[in-house]
């Protein structure tokens, strides 16, 4: 435990703080995943490769992180909109809509996913109308979209409402007084505040959206090749005993978010660096 | 990530209340902007939130009251529902003391690691609930490190109870410390070094200044872990039996049903889930309310 010096504070409780915190997540998270990552290790180097690159593990890849990043893009688009809406205008059932944001966290993901097949369904209320505009949402990426949207709903949202209330209105007062019309003052006064909390709340967004497996299943249909997303493979896997391939993939699917995870928060670091500077 | 933005957020609060009303006549947006973008809010949270949940309670219904009575108060969905309650009994206390122990620790005190730890903790929510389910089996399966000596001891942790205990826990660690955090950073330790010097034991200052402190933060993070442990499915999913009337949570119900064409009784059961959801909503809105409103630095003075 030599890193855990600490630095002067006449609390007590420091030592027995940390130590049942250190100890509770190893047993708990840090141990159970290195078993993933020690089951896949016990592939051979081609193995492994031949495991996750599979052409049903590719086309799911494909499908997870596309429709994760396009739903979270939307997210950020529409999230930034309503947290908007919500802290500055004042209009009927304001509090309602704003308590509801919270309901893709509140409510469990199966019951979501059953809900989104029924809707989109062939015969659901909006399945019967999409389908008229040729539009075939239910076992097709487009479901693994929708679902992808409920679920990272209220996380661009509540990362951006915070930051729009602590917003100082004097800025934009002083450019508005200076003759900039809205929009400019919207492009260069709101948005850069709000950026880096629209790009984590997107990033949260995201990070949900690739593992995100109950309200998904019910509404893609799991056709092979077509709606199938990664944790759903790894079920799959599972199911056959397949446990060197379930951890394999497993293992690519945590890299390959950590990664993204990543990228992201160093993109937003060297922004912040770089306007720091300009 | 969240407990950052919280932690920055506290420090700029006191701007916002009277500035609210000078900015509505320099600097807002023309009234159609307005109205446009209000429409806009209520056609996409109406399609996304709302038309799901009605969808849930009017197919529960849409049969009848008489076969939505049968479904909820089927044996299977009986021992569902007291499965349910069961590892909600004994996760969330558990993970409560857990985010406790962890946000004193990393809200104050300063040490090397601090920042990994707080990424560690936030680490469960970036896993997928199939990956923890995997994970678990890993350990305890039958093929898993544990798994000759549980068998040799008859013990049975994956597919049945213990299982399910263990991954929703794991599924649920980061929400109480993530919500502390924040607070209990917010409001300094002035008060609790002020009761140490007048000779308080550590505990009592935890009991008698902290606690109060935080108490609506702590309850928010207790309400979001019950609710996601009472609503976990993924990760239950995979290390569950799935025998009914035996080792099925409520969502494994659900799922049990809906995939066994009795679509409207699976709804009747979701049905029991949404409510507890839109309570969680109310409940979380009013902790949050008195959560913002307790007021940091306000002398301590525990209120009510």
């Amino acid at each position: 435990m030599a890193i855990l010096l600490r630095r002067g504070n006449p609390l007590p409780g420091f030592v027995p703080a940390t130590s049942l915190t250190l100890i509770y997540l190893s047993l708990l998270v840090l141990i159970p995943l290195a078993a993933v990552v020690l089951r896949a290790a016990g592939l051979s180097g081609a193995e492994f490769w031949r495991v996750i690159t599979s052409p049903e593990a590719m086309a799911s890849y494909r499908l997870t992180f596309g429709a994760a990043f396009t739903a979270a893009a939307l997210n950020a688009v529409f999230g930034f909109i309503v947290a908007w809406v919500l802290v500055r205008y004042s209009f009927p059932l304001r509090r309602v809509l704003d308590a509801l944001i919270d309901l893709p966290f509140a409510l469990p993901t199966a019951v979501a996913g059953i809900a989104l097949a029924a809707l989109y369904g062939s015969n659901g209320w909006f399945g019967k109308s999409l389908a008229m505009l040729g539009i075939q949402v239910a076992y097709t990426p487009v479901g693994v979209f929708i679902a992808l949207i409920f679920v990272g709903l209220p996380f661009v949202v509540r990362t951006v409402q915070p930051v729009i209330q602590e917003l100082e209105t004097e800025q934009e007062e002083a450019a508005g007084s200076l003759g900039g019309t809205r929009w400019q003052v919207f492009r260069r006064v709101i948005l850069p505040a709000l950026w880096p909390a629209v790009v984590t709340g997107f990033t949260l967004a995201l990070a949900r959206g690739i593992g995100e497996y109950g309200s998904v299943i019910f509404i893609a249909g799991n056709v092979p090749g077509v709606s199938q997303i990664t944790p759903f493979v790894i079920f799959t896997r599972l199911e056959e005993f397949d446990y060197p391939a379930a951890s394999a993939i497993a293992v690519t699917l945590l890299a390959i978010s950590l990664l993204l995870l990543l990228t992201i928060n160093g993109l937003q670091q060297w922004r912040a660096r770089r306007e720091g500077r300009g | 990530m969240m407990a950052d933005i919280t932690a920055n957020a506290g420090r700029v609060v006191p701007a916002s209340g009277n500035t609210r009303v000078a900015h509505r006549a320099a600097a807002d947006e023309p009234i159609w902007v307005r109205r446009s973008l209000i429409g806009l809010v209520f056609v996409f949270l109406g399609v996304f939130l709302v038309v799901p949940l009605a969808i849930v309670l009017s197919s529960a219904l849409s049969q009848g009251w008489a076969l939505y009575a049968r479904a909820v108060t089927d044996p299977d969905t009986w021992s569902a529902i007291v499965l349910t309650l069961w590892v909600v009994a004994i996760t969330v206390p558990l993970n409560t003391l857990f985010g406790i122990a962890a946000a004193w620790a990393i809200a104050r005190f300063d040490f090397r690691g601090r920042s990994v730890l707080t990424s560690l903790i936030d680490l469960p929510f970036s896993v997928s609930p199939v990956v923890v389910g995997l994970a678990y089996v890993l350990v305890f399966g039958r093929g898993g490190w544990l798994g000759p000596w549980l068998g040799a001891h008859d013990i049975q942790i994956i597919f049945a109870m213990p299982g399910m205990v263990l991954v929703t826990m794991f599924v649920t660690v980061p929400f109480v410390a993530r919500e502390l955090i924040p607070v209990l950073a917010e409001r300094g330790q002035e008060e609790e070094e002020g009761a140490l010097s007048l000779g308080a034991s550590g505990w009592q200052t935890f009991f008698r200044v902290t606690l109060p402190a935080v108490k609506w933060g702590l309850l928010y993070g207790v309400v979001l872990t019950t609710a996601r442990a009472l609503g976990e499915y993924g990760a239950v999913a995979v290390v569950s039996g799935r025998v009914p009337g035996e080792n099925e949570t409520l969502t494994l119900r659900v799922d049990m049903l809906y995939e066994n064409y009795q679509a409207t009784a699976a709804f009747a059961v979701a049905s029991l889930l949404a409510v507890i959801a839109l309570i969680t909503l109310v409940l979380k809105t009013y902790l949050g309310d008195r959560k913002d409103n307790a007021c940091p630095l306000s002398a301590g003075a525990p209120d009510s």
